[in-house]
């Protein structure tokens, strides 16, 4: 990166607090191809000027695949661990970029201590566009077909189908829709600690199904605003051999390259 | 002798009644076999809820066409249900279409002539249902967890319908070419069976046209006695349940998962630095029965989860979304709430036979409800915004989860090395905690 990402720890240390706080999670900390979308995010937030600090090394697991998984004891463990943090360093509005955690700690911290503003990194920036602090043109993506896959645990999960649209629709692309989309949208296949083992036996696995929806309305590029739909849907281009084709790119992504960042 | 049919009635009406509500008290004690659950708060929400959802039918709109034709039955049976209460009245006084003396001769016509078009509406659409049931290859509507019992209650219930509805139309013609011919006192109007059956009966003499009108009269009323009676043994339970389930349904959003609370107290004891291990918990009671976690019979379900398992109308719109059914997995979310029922079922049998709940040695985790079910699902809530009547299968599939990793340790493998390494790594993956800023170096 070519500014530096400042943590909670060094904000604190200058006795300063940020405006908000970036909850990476683990993939979007450890996943080579997830890191991007953190790097694109915080691209966009240097270049509008907006105040924003990670936890670091101080981030834990918000548990969500632990609970899913069925293991309760896992996730409060991590749950109450991250909540004694925050509210160490009095955090108010927490951003992310994946759905799983902005789930997680909007939900089901609450009830465990933990009161936050949480948002999506699609809500904000969406009200960061409606403050007009952020400008978008998109011109460069001029005659681009982009769908886009509705993660579950932002859209049915938590009711937000418009925000990642919004975004898409200032790209100056096509905007076309999947057959299943917004509150039917499929699954990528990844949710419910389903991303960390093998299938249960079937006929075919969920994001080549998914995938295949998306391929037919023959996009340039499948949008995605969560980083296990963002794999899901990568495998599942490459399942198809149509990766020299079609991009699979989050919503920050695709806003960091129109602002050429 | 002259009063014996208003006593034959009496009886069938009150015998009819009572075997109904005995079947619904023992319904709301089944429910109560499962753990109290507090779902009173916003009663204003809940209200407007069941309004929208079960009296306005708001979740059917996504099939246009069986919406239209659920309507048609719909309002077909809340109308039906006021001429019951013509019925009931003619039968205990022995009067004749008792409604038109209060009506009054032309808003009783308006009331009988929209009867009759309803009527011939329920007939089409349970037609159509029967049709598309059962020749025309809805997959949601054909698939196999659908065969026996599921598949002919279906068509029994259509059957029943069109039954009731011919009989119906049997007694308003006879009795409109009765009236024709001034044996009784005209009142109302019948447009449909004046136009389509009376031709038919026109030949037939007074005596055989008052046999028909009364004995489609009494088919009519025994016929909906024992629908009603049947419901107990039926999926169309929902035509009642859909109101309290719907009243009941989880506001909060799908995504939010419920936080074991006796979990929370455990995890702070052991976060307190303070806290000495070895210590007894002060307000520890010696006779307590240790808290199962998770769910691996109906017993550790909440009263929220039966009545859901009641009200499931087996229709399969959960299925048809599920990712994991769609791409060929075992898991159907309509199979998760027709065991659940089965098995209350199941335990209710034993009840009935002992006077108590006695173990029976089975559950309904692997004895209905199969591992490989229950893993395969996404959490994905696809099912839980499908069904119309706001069935929650996916927090049955997490309180077994729940039950096989808290309680047995039974988790796939990959599961359980993802689950070590949160707790050790605090990450999914084996990645070392303090590399959690590396991306920024990049
Ligand atoms: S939540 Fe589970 S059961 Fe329900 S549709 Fe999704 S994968 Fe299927
Ligand atoms: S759970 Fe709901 S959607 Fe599924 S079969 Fe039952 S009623 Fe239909």
């Amino acid at each position: 990166m070519d500014f530096t990402i400042k943590t909670m720890a060094e904000y604190a240390a200058e006795g300063k607090s940020p405006e908000v706080l970036f909850w990476v999670g683990c993939a979007g900390s450890f996943d080579d191809r997830a890191k991007k979308i953190t790097r694109a995010f915080c691209k966009i937030l240097n270049k509008i000027n907006v105040e924003f600090a990670v936890l670091g090394p101080e981030e834990s697991c918000t548990g969500d695949p632990a609970k899913r998984a069925g293991n309760e004891f896992v996730f409060q463990m991590m749950a109450l661990t991250n909540i004694e943090i925050l509210n160490a360093y009095d955090v108010k509005k927490i951003v992310t970029a994946c759905p799983h955690c902005f789930n997680t700690i909007k939900n089901e911290y609450p009830n465990l201590g933990g009161n936050y503003e949480v948002i999506h990194h699609t809500q904000f920036l969406k009200q960061l566009m409606e403050e007009g602090r952020l400008k978008i043109e998109g011109g460069s993506f001029k005659g681009k077909k982009i769908t886009f896959h509705d993660p579950c645990y932002l859209g049915r999960g938590n009711n937000e189908y418009e925000a990642p649209r919004m975004l898409l629709e200032k790209l100056d692309a096509e905007l076309v829709e999947m057959k299943r989309c917004r509150t039917n949208g499929l699954c990528c296949g990844a949710g419910g600690a389903q991303m960390f083992k093998e299938p249960e036996k079937g006929d075919k696995d969920i994001n080549v199904e998914r995938t295949e929806e998306a391929l037919a309305e023959t996009p340039n590029i499948i949008a995605t605003g969560c980083p296990f739909c963002n794999t899901m849907m990568t495998d599942g281009i490459k399942h198809f051999n149509k990766n020299t084709e079609v991009e699979v790119k989050d919503i920050v992504e695709l806003l960091a390259e129109a602002e050429d960042l | 002798m002259q009063y014996i049919d208003n006593i034959i009635f009496l009886i069938a009406l009150v015998v009819g009644f009572g075997l109904f509500f005995r079947s619904l008290k023992e319904i709301y004690r089944n429910i109560k076999l499962g753990r109290p659950i507090d779902r009173t708060d916003r009663p204003g929400d809940r209200w407007r809820t069941m309004a929208k959802v079960a009296m306005g039918q708001s979740k059917m709109g996504k099939r246009p066409i069986a919406a239209i034709l659920h309507l048609f039955v719909y309002v077909g049976f809340v109308i039906i249900n006021i001429e019951l209460l013509e019925i009931i009245i003619d039968g205990i006084f022995g009067t004749h279409r008792f409604l038109a003396g209060i009506m009054g001769d032309s808003f009783y016509g308006f009331f009988t002539a929209t009867l009759e078009v309803l009527a011939l509406l329920v007939i089409v659409a349970v037609v159509i249902f029967f049709i598309r049931r059962n020749f025309y290859g809805v997959k949601r509507l054909t698939m196999k967890e659908l065969f026996g019992w599921p598949k002919q209650d279906a068509n029994w219930i259509l059957i029943i319908e069109f039954a009731l509805m011919t009989a119906f139309f049997t007694m308003n013609a006879s009795d409109w070419v009765l009236q024709q011919r001034n044996v009784l006192a005209a009142h109302g109007s019948f447009p449909v069976s004046s136009n389509l059956l009376a031709p038919l009966f026109s030949g037939l003499g007074d005596g055989t046209l008052t046999f028909l009108e009364r004995g489609a009269w009494w088919f009519h009323f025994l016929g909906i006695l024992f629908f009603m009676n049947y419901l107990y043994y039926s999926k169309h339970l929902h035509i009642i349940l859909a109101f309290p389930n719907t009243w009941y349904a989880n506001l909060e959003p799908k995504g939010k998962f419920k936080n074991l609370a006796s979990v929370t107290a455990e995890i702070k004891l052991m976060m307190d630095p303070n806290a000495d291990p070895y210590a007894a918990q002060p307000d520890a009671d010696p006779n307590a029965v240790p808290e199962k976690f998770g769910a691996n019979d109906i017993f550790d379900l909440n009263q929220v989860q039966l009545l859901n398992a009641y009200s499931c109308t087996e229709c399969g719109r959960c299925t048809a979304v599920c990712p994991a059914n769609i791409t060929g997995k075992k898991l159907s979310p309509r199979k998760i709430m027709m065991d659940t029922r089965d098995r209350v079922e199941e335990v209710a049998k034993v009840i009935n036979k002992n006077g108590k709940w006695e173990d029976d040695g089975r559950k309904l985790l692997d004895d209905h409800i199969q591992r490989e079910e229950i893993w395969a699902c996404t959490t994905c809530n696809a099912c839980v915004e499908a069904c119309p009547v706001l069935i929650d299968p996916l927090s049955i599939i997490m309180e077994m989860r729940r039950f096989l990793v808290m309680e047995q340790s039974a988790a796939p493998q990959e599961l359980n090395l993802m689950m070590t390494n949160v707790e050790n790594n605090a990450a999914p993956w084996q990645y070392n905690q303090a590399d959690r800023l590396n991306w920024a170096k990049d």
